[in-house]
């Protein structure tokens, strides 16, 4: 192939094919490259086969049912209704691709206990998570949230969103200890109690996303794509491939070429060397000494995760047999430095077989044993017929790409949902492209051919 | 001719909306077959269209009005990296390939089993054997093409190196041939129908140049294709083509959520 791109992109996970789309449209030339013979990379949804050949090298048992029936996501996320990720699929159009539902329910474990989270604000202030005098503090607490505006200074009561660190706001609403878990984890979804030390924004934008994203369709924030998480990359892989991106599975990267000054020239793939102006790929395609240019590392380890994918024949006990749902254990109720997530879905989001339950337990890996770790989210989850544990490495790019203009993407992280990989598309774009990313509504108007 | 079966504005009843995928080795002419379909139009010598992969035609039949969604391969099928979701759902597939390249029905044959092993088990299927003006004795030729040119043809068939430019040369190389005949047919009407009927596949040979042949694919799929089935299922989980299915109302846990609110109003105000 003696063609030039504009960009190769290595891996079709979700971050690689959102850029591959926004490229394309863009008007850049991208071939796009994946290993596997199926789209995703790490936030693929595999199907049995193809499930227990990555974990066991065996067939699945046959009482699970189809093959077909099945799409078992790999990494444990959901969409914010409100956030990012929904803004770029409703800008590129990728929306007629696919169809969401809601997950049905939001819960925190507390002292021992699964308890709903309050679907609002006001209904936190009601529920029975708090004391009447505490209830108060935080009516007023939420009232300032609601009521801030960046340019009135009496609307901000004090606290300058900059500056003032998180816990300074708790300690100027009075608000408890239980209740500040409350806020931080079950609703601004910070995986660590870190936050408290750093300028109040960041916490108030969460509040804001999750309130927002609470309000758009009513029993939680999350939206899931049916047939699982893996059709996002696939149909941000149209979107690109529509504009012209050639796609390309099932072919092993034997080696990424640079220059003798270390400058990247193309990629090695079945004996041929194609060549592009630039590089973007997730961390798997730079881990290995093939990847690193002039013996330079061009990534590293920031921590890992651990992940338990759990095939149940029951609805998680004690969540009133939603069919989905997000369930939080804040660090401090089991003694951690780090929240430990569930999340569920079922048939009704098409991932399994009618009366199966896919549940995934994860946490941010703080010891030598890992899967340990997990323990108190498996024991709240019931009989599980089979369980999948994984050890994930999270890599970050280790340079900006300026020079070798090899863009390395992040790892998928243990948040909860989809924010920080739209906050990465943006970071590579603008180490790639040199710009911020606009995204621009699609005006083609694909589709809109109807016969008069 | 003009697209005859489009439906007239006062078009009775709801249509029932009808994924459609196409499928077949490049080159073979499958977006210039939905072209002539949607648009009656024809374009030799054509570029892989930019923007322009999912059309939708409406297509009368009795009383009922189906709407076809017609997903292209958006050239995914150069390297046979369709996506699972592109099969996902869909009630009809047309399956194309070019009655003067032999190795074209031979990729035909596969996107079959593909379809038989990834799609809907109901899913209705049509072979079409398109560029079939190019074996046409009527044509303007004075003498028949040897066979050892269209050969040639047919090493490039399987060409995993292609490029879209290379393509686009290719057909117009056939499109601009000097001799048309139909000595130039690599795959007999007969072989092709045979193998249709073994595998229960609906078959037409058809001309995106000419328009031959055409609308009956879509018409012939359209009486195929249960559609009051589908009218039914539009309710349950996986019962319909994309975005149309969850609104027919609350299915088994939870109607879907539309994310184009503010836009949905006014698409859907012209989609009747
Ligand atoms: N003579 C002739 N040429 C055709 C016909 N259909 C398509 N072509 C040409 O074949 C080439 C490939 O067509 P295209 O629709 O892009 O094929 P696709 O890759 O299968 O979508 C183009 O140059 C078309 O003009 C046909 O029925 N007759
Ligand atoms: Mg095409």
């Amino acid at each position: 192939m003696d063609e030039e791109y504009d960009f190769i992109i290595l891996g079709t996970g979700l971050t690689e094919c959102v850029l591959s789309g926004l490229l394309s449209v863009e008007g850049k030339k991208v071939l796009h490259m994946d290993r596997n013979d199926y789209y995703g990379a790490e936030s693929a949804s595999l199907n049995l086969t193809q499930l227990y050949k990555r974990f066991r090298n065996s067939e699945p048992p046959a009482e699970l049912g189809r093959d077909r029936d099945y799409a078992v996501d790999l990494i444990p996320k959901f969409m914010m209704a409100n956030g990012e990720m929904t803004r770029m699929l409703v800008h590129t159009d990728v929306t007629r691709y696919l169809e969401f539902k809601q997950i049905a329910g939001s819960y925190v474990l507390r002292d021992g206990r699964i308890a709903k989270v309050p679907s609002t604000e006001m209904e936190a202030v009601r529920s029975s998570l708090m004391g009447l005098f505490e209830k108060r503090r935080a009516k007023k607490f939420f009232e300032w949230v609601q009521n801030y505006r960046e340019d009135d200074l009496a609307t901000h009561q004090g606290v300058d969103l900059d500056k003032t660190p998180m816990k300074d706001v708790y300690y100027k609403f009075g608000l408890e200890a239980g209740t500040q878990d409350f806020i931080g984890h079950a609703m601004s979804l910070h995986l660590d109690d870190t936050y408290m030390t750093r300028p109040a924004r960041e916490t108030y934008d969460r509040i804001v996303l999750y309130t927002s994203s609470m309000a758009r369709y009513g029993k939680s924030p999350y939206i899931y794509p049916l047939y699982g998480l893996g059709e996002l990359p696939q149909g941000f892989a149209r979107l690109s491939a529509i504009y012209g991106g050639t796609y390309m599975l099932d072919k092993p990267v034997e080696e990424i070429v640079y220059d003798d000054k270390g400058k990247f020239v193309g990629v090695k793939s079945g004996g041929e060397t194609v060549k592009a102006a630039k590089v973007i790929g997730d961390p798997s395609y730079f881990s290995d000494e093939s990847g690193k240019g002039k013996g330079e590392d061009k990534i590293f380890l920031e921590g890992r995760v651990v992940r338990a994918i759990c095939i149940l024949k029951h609805p998680i006990p004690n969540t009133d047999d939603s069919d989905s749902v997000q369930l939080i254990i804040p660090q401090n109720q089991v003694g951690r430095k780090h929240d430990i997530y569930i999340a569920e879905v079922s048939s009704t989001h098409n991932v399994c077989a009618k009366d199966v339950y896919i549940a995934m337990v994860s946490t941010v890996v703080e010891t030598n044993d890992p899967e340990a770790e997990l323990e108190p989210g498996l024991k709240l989850l019931g009989p599980i017929y089979d369980k999948f544990v994984e050890v994930a490495p999270i890599f970050s790019p280790a340079s900006s790409g300026s020079y070798d203009n090899v863009f390395v993407t992040r790892s998928y992280d243990s948040t909860s949902h989809f924010e920080t990989v739209c906050d990465d598309v943006k970071d590579v774009w603008r180490r790639a492209i040199g710009s911020e990313l606009v995204l621009k509504k699609r005006e083609d108007g694909e589709g809109i051919q109807e016969a008069a | 001719m003009s697209a005859p079966a489009a439906a007239p504005a006062e078009a009775p009843a709801r249509p029932v909306q009808v994924k459609l995928v196409l499928l077949g080795e490049s080159a073979v002419g499958k977006s210039s077959v939905v072209l002539r379909f949607c648009q009656n139009d024809f374009q030799a010598n054509k570029e892989p269209t930019i923007g322009a992969a999912f059309l939708t035609q409406r297509c009368r039949l009795e009383d009922k009005v189906i709407k076809f969604e017609i997903w292209d391969t958006a050239g995914q099928e150069r390297f046979r990296s369709l996506s699972p979701m592109y099969y996902r759902n869909a009630q009809a597939a047309v399956v194309v390939y070019d009655v003067t390249k032999s190795a074209s029905l031979e990729q035909a044959k596969t996107w079959v089993k593909e379809l038989q092993r990834q799609a809907n088990p109901n899913i209705v299927i049509a072979l079409a054997g398109n560029k079939v003006d190019l074996v046409r004795p009527s044509s303007d030729s004075d003498e028949p093409s040897t066979p050892t040119s269209a050969t040639s043809d047919d090493d490039e068939a399987d060409d995993a190196t292609a490029t879209p430019e290379d393509d686009a040369a290719e057909g117009g190389d056939e499109e601009g041939a000097v001799a048309a005949s139909e000595s130039r047919r690599q795959v007999s009407r007969e072989e092709a129908e045979e193998y249709a009927k073994e595998c229960g596949l609906l078959f037409f040979e058809t001309s995106a140049k000419t328009g031959e042949g055409v609308v009956e694919v879509f018409t012939e799929i359209a009486k195929k294709i249960p559609l009051d089935h589908i009218l039914a299922s539009t309710r349950g989980p996986g019962g319909a083509a994309g975005r149309g299915a969850g609104r027919g109302g609350p299915a088994a846990g939870g109607a879907s959520v539309n994310l184009n609110e503010e836009e949905s109003a006014k698409k859907d105000a012209c989609a009747c």
